[in-house]
């Protein structure tokens, strides 16, 4: 952005903020050059953190008149870079936008503000025992606008599900900064599900500044069951066991070797650092509903050959269980000056052959992989451990987790589970989607932001990167749009 | 094969510009607005195509029999957890995703596009596409699939759904307990805010009816906790609801849906519209209320917006006119745009949703 245009845009917009919400030097973008993806960064022309709903609308019909990007950013803790500002854009920031509005104990419903953080929600009803249920890893700072962005899971997703499936409503604002509702308190709404589409659209179709939640009843008892394995294969068999035994946990997650032995020495949870792997179970419900899964699910893992079975007997217990694998991530970071983490999911069938393979690519790279894997769902969170400051070792791995990810493809699954495409899938985007998909992809964009200016080139890569990366899926043998040039 | 033949009708509409009528099993034909247009029948392609039960996911083409389906299913004890309706034996799997319909577990479990993971399409060109995938957390790409539920085949012909699947349950019983509608409404928010595993609730205005399904000793614990006198043959009851076989159901008179938050209070409602011809009953906890009607549409669209949801003429009545609740005009530009991306003649379905889409 040039000079004049910059300090042009700053003074419109101090027609609608205070001078103090509107950021502008090198010192104060240099925080949000990145999302929770660090490797990706770039200063923004400008930062903005609107209060108030109006003062969005009149950012948004500024930046559309004066033809300037916008990327709408919550907490920046999204893993794929979709948060990450562009060099001529505004990053919107609404971190202000941070207040509980309304919430209905007996039809168990919150109305939030985007900036609302995840846990802030359940922990706002916890006197009402209830709770908001998608828990994705960050929900400490993660926001509720960010959730829906990507549309996050978490442990609980198996039985809870994803963020699409627990929000009831929005009220979003167009480019144009027309204001759209969609959906409400009821359970569906009129016409097309615009709703779901809104979720996992990375900011590239609206700016989410209402959210309705629903709200669920807390369980009357939690109690997790965590399972060693000599072999990583036996404990991927468990898995399947458990779900052919007609139980659905409320969490199911495995870990490899390297996680355990980094996770517990972190928190010391308990794991045996002896296992190959180590599933965590969780029963909830009600009293007598938990102690009988639970009986079920000590049965099927014993038969699956558990080398050893632990269950927490109270609260404390089963939060120590849970603690190392909740910290699996900055466990391992501790291996290694940097870590790359990837989020591909896979039928479980496949879960042997593709640790068989990432195992061998680990060795072929020299680059350590530890695995956290959302067993129930199949998505896996391998994690490269490498060095940054060490040439060539960045672009090693990723290469390495582009493979993974093609592997993931190849095996009937996706580049992502749960963190989105962003910037940084952009190229194996490629790979799980053939020219046509990506076409109506713009097109459903264009539906919504005909201009352009949301969050672009994020989440949908152009075909023009497709072929140039000669990636682009041939069908038949027919390379689609034979018009474009291919280098 | 099929596919390429359905491919080769759309196509060949797409050059006219022709409308087409798409037909699964002919058994929701009243639903929606009236469609003139040449019927195309997708009936003829069927098939489950993947089913892995530890996997918990099921693909299968959209002609495909929902009784089919669910037999498949019942046959590795797990079940479509969205409960669908069929309204008649020839319902199909592209039928029901494409009305987007929920049973009476909806409220817990999910909808249908909650379960939707995946599904090929053709589009008002005759291009082949897929959209989703077969694993249940995927979030690559716009989520095109789960669109696709409940737009009324308007924005493209199903060829193939894959959905995630839930076990049943050990054990489930059903309960009744007396209370008019209010009492009722308040009585099925509560219990729904408990953690107790109740799984359909619905109310006639005399008994509020509960099911409660889950190991045998919670079903029993759960049972003892909210009172009221076992229903001994449940099974049938909450397909009845389901399938709309109540007597309630039995009427010539309009038949209205209206979704509202499920502690919409039910006097508000019953006032505005009392008259000696209308009737209620209650489905999904207090967020289905079904409403037997003459009044003029206008009228029960105002109703439902003022109790903060929107309804539809779901069976009989004008079918010319708007059947489901107005869109803002934002809303509707939405619309019409994503329907000129998919459709871009608007050859499927024109008008079954709304006039001029």
């Amino acid at each position: 952005m040039t000079w004049v245009k910059k300090k042009q845009l700053i003074e419109n917009l101090a027609e609608i903020l205070p001078t103090s919400s509107i950021l502008s030097t090198e010192e104060e973008l240099k925080p949000y050059e990145c999302d929770g993806l660090s490797v990706y960064r770039q200063v923004p022309a400008l930062v903005v953190l609107p209060e108030t709903v109006q003062q969005v609308q009149e950012i948004l019909k500024l930046c559309f008149a004066e033809s300037v990007e916008v990327v709408a950013r919550g907490a920046g803790t999204g893993l794929s870079g979709g948060a990450m500002p562009l060099e001529n854009a505004v990053v919107l920031s609404l971190a202000k936008f941070n207040h509980i509005l309304q919430i209905n104990e007996l039809g168990r419903t919150a109305v939030v503000e985007p900036g609302v953080r995840n846990l802030a929600i359940s922990q706002a009803v916890d006197h009402l025992g209830l709770y908001y249920a998608p828990d994705p890893s960050s929900q400490i700072a993660c926001t509720i606008g960010g959730n829906v962005a990507e549309n996050s899971g978490g442990v609980h997703c198996l039985k809870y599900g994803l963020t699409v499936h627990n929000v009831l409503g929005l009220k979003m604002l167009s480019m144009e900064g027309e204001l759209i509702e969609l959906g409400g308190a009821a359970l569906d709404a009129e016409g097309y599900d615009l709703l779901a589409l809104m979720h996992g659209s990375e900011g590239l179709l609206g700016v989410i500044v209402e959210i309705t939640v629903k709200l669920l009843p807390k369980p009357e008892l939690a109690q997790v069951v965590m399972a060693a394995f000599d072999d990583v294969e036996k404990a991927g068999q468990a898995v399947a066991d458990i779900i052919a035994a007609g139980i659905v946990p409320a969490g199911l997650e495995m870990m490899d070797h390297l996680a355990i032995r980094a996770a517990e020495a972190f928190v010391h949870a308990g794991y045996p650092t002896g296992a190959q792997a180590i599933i965590l179970c969780e029963i909830d419900g009600t009293t007598e509903g938990v102690g009988d899964y639970i009986v079920a699910v000590e049965q099927v893992l014993n038969q699956a050959g558990a080398t050893e079975l632990r269950i927490s007997g109270n609260e404390a217990e089963r939060l120590q269980l849970w603690a190392g694998r909740k910290a699996a991530f900055p466990a391992v970071g501790r291996l290694a000056p940097d870590y790359y983490c990837m989020d591909g999911t896979i039928p479980k069938a496949a879960l042997p052959s593709v640790l068989r393979q990432i195992t061998q690519w680990s060795k072929e790279y020299e680059l350590p992989v530890a695995n956290v894997f959302h067993a129930g769902d199949g998505n896996m969170h391998p994690l490269i451990l490498y060095d940054a400051n060490k040439a060539g070792e960045l672009e090693r791995t990723e290469e390495f987790g582009a493979r993974i990810l093609e592997l993931c493809v190849q095996s009937g699954g996706s580049i992502t589970g749960e963190h989105g495409v962003g910037i940084e899938k952009l190229d194996s985007m490629c790979l799980q989607f053939g020219a046509m998909e990506l076409q109506h992809f713009f097109a459903v964009k264009n539906a919504f932001d005909p201009a352009g200016l949301l969050n672009p080139g994020k989440a949908v890569p152009s075909l023009h990167r497709c072929a140039e990366l000669g990636r682009m899926h041939v069908h038949n043998g027919e390379l689609p749009h034979p018009e474009l040039e291919r280098f | 094969m099929h596919e390429s033949i359905l491919r080769q009708q759309v196509e060949d509409a797409y050059k006219m510009g022709a409308a087409l009528n798409i037909v699964g099993g002919d058994s929701k034909s009243w639903y929606g607005r009236e469609v003139a247009g040449e019927p195309l029948h997708v009936d003829g392609n069927t098939g489950i195509i993947s089913y892995e039960p530890t996997e918990l996911v099921i693909t299968a083409r959209a002609g495909t029999k929902l009784s089919e389906l669910t037999a498949a299913l019942d046959e590795q004890r797990q079940r479509l957890p969205f409960d669908p309706p069929c309204f008649g034996e020839s319902a199909t799997l592209g039928g029901t995703v494409s009305c987007g319909f929920s049973g009476p577990r909806r409220p817990y479990a999910g909808s249908c596009r909650d379960f939707v993971l995946g599904c090929r399409m053709i589009n008002g060109k005759g291009e082949v596409l897929s959209f989703g995938g077969q694993v249940m957390k995927n979030v690559a790409g716009f989520d095109v699939s789960r669109l696709m539920a409940g737009s009324l085949g308007t924005l493209g012909l199903l060829l193939e759904v894959s959905l995630k699947v839930l076990p049943h349950r050990q054990a489930e019983q059903t309960l009744v307990v007396e209370a008019d509608f209010a009492e009722a409404v308040t009585m099925m928010n509560h219990w729904a805010g408990t953690p107790l595993p109740v799984t359909a609730m619905a109310a006639d205005g005399e008994l509020v009816y509960f099911r409660i399904c889950g190991t045998h000793s919670s079903v029993k614990k759960s049972a003892a906790q909210i009172g009221g006198t076992i229903y001994v043959d449940g099974l049938n009851l909450w397909k009845d609801i389901r399938e709309h076989q109540l007597p309630f159901f039995n009427d010539g008179r309009p038949l209205w849906r209206l979704s509202l938050p499920s502690d919409a209070a039910h006097a508000a409602l019953a006032d505005a519209v009392m008259s000696d011809k209308t009737d209620w009953f209650i489905g999904w906890g207090g967020a289905q209320r079904w409403l037997k009607s003459d009044l003029p549409a206008e009228q029960i669209f105002a109703l439902a917006k003022r109790a903060g949801g929107h309804a539809a003429l779901f069976r009989g009545g004008d079918r010319s006119a708007e059947v489901f609740s107005a869109l803002p005009e934002a809303q509707m530009l939405l619309h019409k745009r994503l329907k000129e991306a998919f459709d871009p003649k608007g050859i499927f379905n024109p008008g079954r949703m709304y006039r001029g889409l």
